[in-house]
């Protein structure tokens, strides 16, 4: 079982604890054994433990520490947002964060949709059900 | 600087004229003609017979607090419109429609009646949620509903004679007076048909609301 995700400049990574929790950064530098530099568009560069970090499959093109200009710009070459988004980690982090802000009402409406769905599922598996016999 | 400043023990820092002058002695003269007005002895103090008793203790008498207490501030969360879940009660866990604050701090709600059975009722704010739903209320008129609409009526005590002392108690319901149920017609037909403008509302505030498991309430947004 190899490794696939490497710890390399240009690797895109999500922050995992601390203030930051929940930024995707980019890692433009190592600092020891057990740090990394990272830097994303709407924050300032600073140090971080690996601990700290769960790496993507997203990987950019950055030289080692870039200006802040020329990694947006390879950013948006790279379409990290989208990539991030269409994946099915960056998909199930969107609908978490989707689910906690759903207010009282949200919440019930949600339950309503629920229950025509699983009706309608047990309508037509009743039907199969009925052709099967 | 006040004139009982001092400059060292004993040393006063304005002067005398000058601190005669900053009492303003003179003023109140001048206004007089001249002279300072003399109080006139009441003779009321020696009118008073002296007292036969005299306590030990000099103790002073307990004054009657002046405090005012303050207007129940409105959390912000709460507008005309707001649909509050009530905490404990008899409609505990029922979603109503928040009209206005009364002047005793309590919070005017309805069910509406027809949608969920909670009638024209005062609230506490302590015992509520405020939800981030609001319904429009614009409609609504609740001025004539305040503290007063909600006392209790004094009930006459009627002379029992014997005979009835012994007979069994009679029930004596309460009914609603009239123009309590027509009040709350005219409130709700409003707020009814605002609340079908908006799909899935009525069966909304129909439903009670509870913790399910895995609901962490703290991290719920209302």
């Amino acid at each position: 079982m190899p490794f696939k995700r490497f710890v390399e400049i240009g690797r895109v990574a999500l922050v995992n604890y601390g203030k930051d929790y929940g930024r995707l950064v980019v890692i433009v530098d190592v600092v020891d054994q057990n740090r990394a530099l990272i830097d994303a568009p709407d924050m300032v560069r600073c140090q971080i433990n690996f601990k700290r970090l769960s790496l993507t499959d997203i990987k950019i093109d950055i030289k080692r520490v870039p200006k802040k200009t020329t990694l947006i710009k390879a950013m948006e070459d790279a379409d990290v947002k989208n990539k991030w988004e269409n994946s099915s980690w960056g998909k199930k982090l969107i609908v978490q964060k989707r689910r906690a802000s759903l207010n009282d009402f949200d919440r019930f409406k949600v339950m309503l949709a629920r229950i025509k769905r699983g009706g309608a599922i047990r309508q037509e598996l009743a039907k199969l059900k009925k052709a099967a016999a | 600087m006040a004139p009982t400043s001092k400059l060292s023990q004993g040393i006063k820092k304005a002067s005398r004229s000058h601190t005669y002058h900053r009492r303003g002695l003179w003023a109140i003269k001048a206004k007089h003609g001249g002279a300072f007005p003399k109080a006139v002895k009441t003779d009321a103090v020696a009118a008073v017979a002296a007292p036969k008793f005299y306590p030990a203790d000099d103790v002073k008498p307990r004054q009657p607090s002046t405090r005012k207490p303050n207007a129940t501030k409105l959390r912000s969360s709460i507008t005309p419109g707001t649909v509050l879940i009530l905490l404990a009660g008899r409609f505990m866990g029922k979603r109503v429609v928040f009209l206005k604050q009364l002047k005793s701090g309590l919070l005017l709600v309805t069910g509406p009646f027809m949608i969920n059975g909670v009638p024209i009722r005062r609230v506490n704010q302590a015992y509520i949620f405020a939800t981030s739903t609001n319904v429009d209320v614009s409609g609504v008129n609740v001025d004539k509903i305040e503290d007063k609409y909600f006392a209790r009526d004094k009930k006459k005590k009627a002379e029992k004679t014997e005979d009835e002392l012994f007979e069994t108690e009679k029930q004596t319901t309460k009914d609603l007076p009239q123009f309590k149920k027509e009040d709350q017609k005219a409130v709700d037909a409003a707020l009814i048909k605002a609340i079908e403008a908006v799909p899935d509302l009525k069966a909304y505030l129909g439903a009670r609301f509870s913790l399910r498991d895995g609901d962490k309430p703290h991290d719920m947004v209302f």
